[in-house]
């Protein structure tokens, strides 16, 4: 099956955005409640634009940040995210140059953080972070631990979303398999119905055909 | 080597070689650190640092011999030799100060492989890769990693080039279960964290494929603009061993990476103690 094919039969079936949203939203709440940050966000890098681009945030900022874009290269998100490496810095301030438009741009400058690329099989899908932990505790490497299990989280959950967003393109779009993505759909609605059995008997007779 | 002199056998060792290929290098009983670094400053020693540029002139660095930054367009690789962009994030100005630190008199150079977008950023490490071994540094430091699979191939013979040619890449490993590279291949040194405060405590791992721990939590590092910062992560206990890495071969400059890591291994903080 090609990838727009299955991804149009799997929205289907698949959960939607909102829900996945959802999961992220989880993650950076957590991530800031464990680690008693002032704020937690989770970016996504869109490869096409090459920005990485804020998809949830918790604490300071707010939901007028979801949405922003800057370039996938730039500050310590696109150091983490090209360099796969985690960083931890306690002092921001001190860098004059370090993406301090970009945090001015979001009414939040943190003092230190915590960033972690977010890796999925083979791919760097974005980057995690955690603002203004409490700076009077050294920092640990438990906490980097911890901050690679909730790396590992928040990838599968952008995965995820990811996945659906192509799905609900294919189940949008205007090409030849809309039709089947919206079949599964309403057979996955009818779950149970004659109607469905039906259309099952029919589908078979189709395969048979093809 | 003297013209008259025969050349070493390079795949075989015939019974009339035997002779030839006698190290005159003078193994103490115990390898020390002091037979193996004491006194030593880097002189002579050529260190290069892959990253994201490195800031000249900053306090904690000093010079830096040559800045070089890779791009590409198209097909091409771009060099280019002379890069005046700096650092485009801190990072590599970090590493750069790191190893200054534990080898003040040795030489810096620069090769970024960053700013110039996410995308190709896999193939633009492997080509700064590429040109870093091709000028024969002794030691090259890669606080960096790719996780892309199509990679791993060519920077696996990247490495194992670099072994030969007796250039010691020393590479940050990842703190979390993620198969990336060029860390993993057994011709580098692959570092992770400790959690200590003393720069010179670096310990052997029994249990590869990460080998080494150096410091890495809470390190006062050079950022950009002349500033400092405190910061955590493998990218920073790597240039502990590289500075190290970089101290010892100014004093013994005849050791080859596979002596050079056993000497690491000899000297490590946890080797020998009972």
């Amino acid at each position: 099956m090609n990838e727009a094919l299955r991804a149009a039969v799997a929205a289907g079936v698949l959960g939607a955005e909102e829900q996945f949203r959802a999961l992220l939203q989880s993650v950076v709440e957590v991530a800031r409640a464990i680690f008693r940050a002032k704020a937690s966000s989770i970016f996504l890098l869109d490869e096409e634009a090459d920005e990485l681009v804020f998809e949830a945030v918790a604490g300071e900022g707010s939901e007028s940040l979801i949405g922003q874009r800057f370039p996938s290269s730039t500050g310590i998100a696109g150091f983490v995210l090209v360099s796969r490496q985690p960083l931890v810095i306690e002092d921001v301030l001190a860098d004059p140059r370090f993406s301090r438009e970009t945090a001015e741009s979001t009414g939040f400058v943190p003092k230190g953080l915590m960033a972690v690329p977010l890796l999925h099989e083979e791919r760097a899908l974005g980057v995690l972070e955690v603002l203004d932990r409490p700076q009077d505790e050294r920092f640990t490497l438990a906490e980097m631990d911890l901050l690679g299990l909730f790396a590992n989280q928040a990838a599968i959950a952008l995965d995820l979303l990811q996945r659906a967003r192509r799905a609900r393109a294919a189940l949008d779009g205007e090409g030849d398999f809309g039709v089947l993505a919206r079949v599964a759909a309403l057979l996955e609605q009818r779950r149970g119905e004659d109607s469905q059995a039906s259309a099952f008997r029919l589908l078979s007779e189709l395969e048979r055909l093809l | 080597m003297g013209a008259e002199e025969e050349e070493l056998p390079a795949w075989s060792l015939p019974e009339e070689a035997v002779e030839r290929i006698a190290l005159p290098e003078e193994w103490p009983g115990e390898v020390t650190r002091d037979w193996a670094w004491g006194e030593a400053r880097g002189a002579g020693v050529r260190v290069c640092v892959l990253d994201s540029g490195v800031e000249a002139g900053h306090p904690l660095v000093g010079a830096v011999q040559q800045s070089v930054a890779i791009s590409i367009e198209g097909d091409d690789v771009i060099v280019e030799e002379n890069d005046t962009e700096g650092d485009l994030c801190g990072h590599g100005t970090a590493c750069a100060g790191v190893i200054r630190s534990l080898a003040p008199d040795c030489e810096l150079a620069s090769v970024r492989v960053l700013g110039a977008g996410f995308t190709g950023s896999g193939s633009v490490l492997l080509e700064g890769l590429r040109w870093a071994i091709e000028q024969d540094f002794d030691v090259i430091n890669m606080s960096l990693s790719t996780t892309k699979q199509k990679f791993a191939a060519l920077l696996h013979e990247l490495a194992d080039s670099a072994y030969f040619r007796r250039t010691m890449l020393v590479a940050s490993a990842h703190n979390m279960p993620v198969e990336s590279y060029p860390w993993r291949f057994s011709s580098v040194i692959s570092v992770g964290s400790h959690e200590q405060s003393d720069p010179f405590a670096y310990y052997y791992n029994p249990s590869p494929p990460v080998e080494f721990f150096a410091r890495g939590v809470d390190v006062e590092v050079a950022w950009n603009g002349g500033g400092r910062l405190v910061c955590t992560g493998n990218s920073f206990a790597t240039p502990h061993i590289a500075g190290i890495a970089a101290l010892v071969l100014s004093k013994h400059p005849e050791l080859t990476p596979f002596q050079l890591k056993s000497v690491l291994y000899l000297t490590a903080t946890n080797v020998g103690k009972t």
